[in-house]
């Protein structure tokens, strides 16, 4: 820990940002007030898919890092999963040295362009600025000088390609592309190891792309990420579902010698009432796939998505957001979240909610749904809620809901989506019978290692916390890619 | 891509496709399916494995012509390429030794039946055979059936081939005749559930393979899921096949209806399209 503040400290010194500190009085930089992020008009882009979100341009991106005190005590590292050296790219955009900037992030964080976009940064690092926790001011917004630094990387054409070392000729896999997979492939890759990275689908990114939206992350930013790793050496198999295609057992005959898992929680949770399984009734799973992942709302494609003119959408975490924004674009009149506890609770990033707010999307806190009830055909056409209150705090820490007894009433919807929440995906557990998996479906790993109760099968992202984000997977990813570098170092003879 | 590498057409309606498909080939069993996506605009479809030559590396997949995507599949030829085939997925039927199995296949489910067929016949059953279609040139599969059967029984609606009659009834004659101790059934929803609901009445245990509506096909979206004991099950990953006493077959058959507005009308737009 010492090494790492007395790295920062260091770091801290160099005379350039000892000059740069100097150049404007700190006074002036906290007088000055947090930039807004450009913005698509609300009344329009709730109507199409693209991103929402403009980013910054240079000059405000420059004028915001300038706020930054570049404290002797960085807390907002503290609030990374990833520790990003954070002062450290933020003086670079102050000093104009966009691209340093984007290598800083790099150092620990494979995929700063999505990060940028997706991360809660509210209750992470820019909970623990000096801003947010001392001056109660608003925090640096990390989150947009971090998209900023590696969107002007990529626009600029000069996307750098990390440096690999000379193949070690052991051969490695990674199952899943997504966050986690990719994190780990990345740091294998650049210790030389030959990787290759297994997908069920047939697109690279996992969640990435059949999860999060276009108007919240194009496809484009996590195909380019993947392309870096393709230059590294990575090697992709699509349509290859590990247990199934092949086994663990005919990729060591082939001569992997160790395993990444990061399969994912794709397995959506259902609430079993009644009527759950009448028509038009989607886990947001289903529904954002459609739409993200086959491209279901454009016509000259062959996959259909149900458009509800009255969608009501269950939850309040971000897949419940990306979904009733969907629906939404989709064309729905009314765009409802319901959810059981109130808008303080709400796991999904506040961003999410303020957008959602202004593209006319309502929102029903404190209710939750009982029944569903369809038409003749089976068609879902209306549903019955209940009124919730809140009670003392659960074990996640947050006020538990409980139904208000005879508060129940219909409304009428013809669409519903579930984003109730997702679990580990069992496939890999369902064939590996000898992995120690827990109560909840994720596998057990070594959480310094990552490595699983299968010495040569590593594993981390959602598989192991069971439905968390992309900063904590990536930063699995490289947990793991530096166990199993060890692991195979120690344990395994090369032929 | 996967290439075609042979193409027979059975009927006007159904045509078998032999796919390159080397991995899938060798993990394939009986009651395996594929996801399969034809190319970047394509829908992600299930299609039961009707069998596969491990040497050659290939699988057969026999296709019935109903909808948008079945037609494009069928109108490509030896030499085509599909842009992606995963599997195979679902669980493997479970082969066992218990004496009489009685067969059903129905139309185009005919196919998924063969490799199940040949398992329990490998593995000592006696094997009665039921095939049944509307008609006499949507009867598929009857020599490959004969082969690997004690006894097949043909079934057309119209009487123009075989007996006259649904499967249940060939099914009836078989179970009146002899003692059967399991019984399989494939084919149309509207099928099983008369198969199971006949094999019920006579206590004969039955396994029904599902094929609903899918995306992904690994357990992510639930666009398969069916009431099977009263619970909420994922055909993709739990099935596709279940204890047949157990199905909510009305809800399956409901379930499947869900997107058929827009399935006729793309269909529709493709039969302008092509003329």
């Amino acid at each position: 820990m010492n090494e790492i503040k007395d790295y920062l400290k260091e770091e801290r010194n160099q005379p350039w940002r000892v000059e740069l500190r100097k150049s404007i009085k700190s006074k002036d930089r906290i007088d000055r007030l947090r930039v807004h992020m450009p913005e698509a008009d609300p009344t329009i882009r709730n109507k199409n898919f693209n991103e929402v979100n403009k980013g910054l341009d240079p000059e405000q991106a420059v004028f915001e890092a300038g706020r930054c005190l570049d404290c002797a005590n960085p807390t907002c590292i503290d609030g990374c999963p990833v520790e990003i050296n954070i002062p450290k790219f933020i003086k670079q955009i102050e000093a104009g040295d966009f691209n340093g900037a984007a290598a800083t992030l790099k150092e620990t964080n494979s995929l700063p362009a999505v990060c940028g976009r997706v991360c809660p940064q509210e209750k992470q690092c820019e909970a623990t600025c000096f801003y947010s926790i001392s001056l109660k001011k608003d925090p640096i917004a990390i989150g947009h000088l971090e998209r900023f630094a590696a969107d002007y990387e990529r626009n600029s054409g000069n996307v750098s390609v990390p440096v690999v070392d000379k193949s070690n000729r052991i051969k490695i896999a990674i199952i899943g592309s997504g966050p986690a997979g990719l994190a780990c492939a990345g740091d294998m890759a650049k210790l030389g190891y030959h990787v290759t990275v297994f997908e069920a689908l047939h697109e690279l990114g996992g969640v990435l792309k059949y999860g999060i939206p276009e108007f919240r992350l194009p496809n484009k930013i996590v195909d380019l990420e993947i392309d870096i790793l393709k230059k590294m050496g990575v090697n992709f198999r699509k349509n290859f579902i590990i247990g199934k295609t092949l086994t663990f057992d005919n990729l060591r005959e082939q001569g992997f010698k160790a395993f990444f898992v990061g399969s994912g929680a794709g397995n959506p949770t259902f609430m079993n009432i009644p009527g759950e399984n009448y028509n038009n009734i989607f886990s947001s799973n289903e529904y954002l796939t459609r739409v993200n992942l086959m491209n279901a709302a454009d016509i000259e494609y062959d996959t259909p998505v149900i458009s509800g003119k009255n969608v009501a959408v269950i939850g309040g975490g971000n897949t419940a957001m990306d979904s009733v924004r969907t629906a939404k674009r989709l064309g729905a009149d009314r765009a409802i979240i319901i959810y059981r506890r109130s808008m303080e609770e709400m796991p999904a990033r506040v961003e999410e909610v303020k957008h959602a707010l202004e593209e006319e999307i309502e929102f029903m806190n404190l209710h939750n749904p009982v029944e569903y009830f369809a038409d003749e055909k089976g068609r879902v056409n209306k549903m019955r809620i209940q009124k919730m209150k809140l009670g003392e705090p659960d074990s996640s820490g947050r006020r538990r809901p409980i139904p208000i007894e005879n508060s129940e009433f219909n409304i009428e919807i013809d669409t519903v989506i579930l984003g109730v929440g997702v679990s580990p995906n069992p496939l890999i557990p369902g064939v590996m019978p000898d992995l120690k998996i827990s109560k909840w479906g994720t596998i057990e790993v070594n959480p310094e290692t990552m490595q699983s109760s299968v010495e040569d099968i590593f594993a981390g992202g959602d598989i192991v916390r069971g439905g968390a984000t992309v900063i904590l997977a990536l930063g699995d990813g490289r947990l793991a890619a530096a166990g199993m570098h060890k692991y195979i170092s120690e344990k395994v003879k090369v032929n | 891509m996967y290439r075609i590498i042979e193409k027979e057409v059975f009927s006007e309606s159904v045509i078998k496709l032999v796919i390159e498909a080397p991995e899938i080939s060798r993990s394939r069993k009986p009651g395996h399916f594929v996801i399969l996506r034809i190319d970047d605009k394509g829908e992600r479809i299930p299609l039961t494995i009707a069998g596969a030559d491990e040497k050659k590396g290939t699988i057969n997949l026999i296709i019935q012509r109903v909808g948008v995507t079945s037609c494009k599949l069928t109108d490509l030829n030896a030499g085509d390429f599909i842009k992606d085939v995963a599997g195979p997925l679902g669980k493997a039927t479970h082969i066992e030794k218990a004496g009489t199995v009685l067969c059903a296949g129905g139309g185009v489910g005919v196919a998924p039946l063969l490799p199940i067929v040949e398992g329990f016949k490998k593995a000592g059953n006696r094997i009665v055979t039921v095939i049944a279609a509307r008609s006499k040139e949507l009867i598929i599969l009857e020599e490959q059936m004969r082969q690997n059967s004690d006894d097949v029984i043909i079934m057309t609606d119209d009487g123009s081939y075989g007996n006259k009659g649904l499967v249940t009834h060939g099914m009836e004659e078989v179970i009146k005749r002899e003692k059967v101790d399991l019984s399989v059934v494939i084919g149309p929803a509207v099928m099983m559930k008369f198969a199971t609901l006949l094999t019920k009445k006579y206590n004969i245990p039955t396994v029904a393979s599902l094929n609903t509506i899918m995306v992904d096909g690994t357990g992510m979206c639930g666009a398969c899921r069916c009431t099977v004991a009263g619970k909420t099950r994922f055909v993709c990953v739990d099935g596709p096949e279940f204890d047949g006493h157990l199905v909510d077959f009305d809800e399956m058959l409901q379930r499947l209806g869900a997107y058929k507005e827009k399935e006729l009308e793309a269909y529709q737009e493709y039969l302008r399209n092509r003329s």
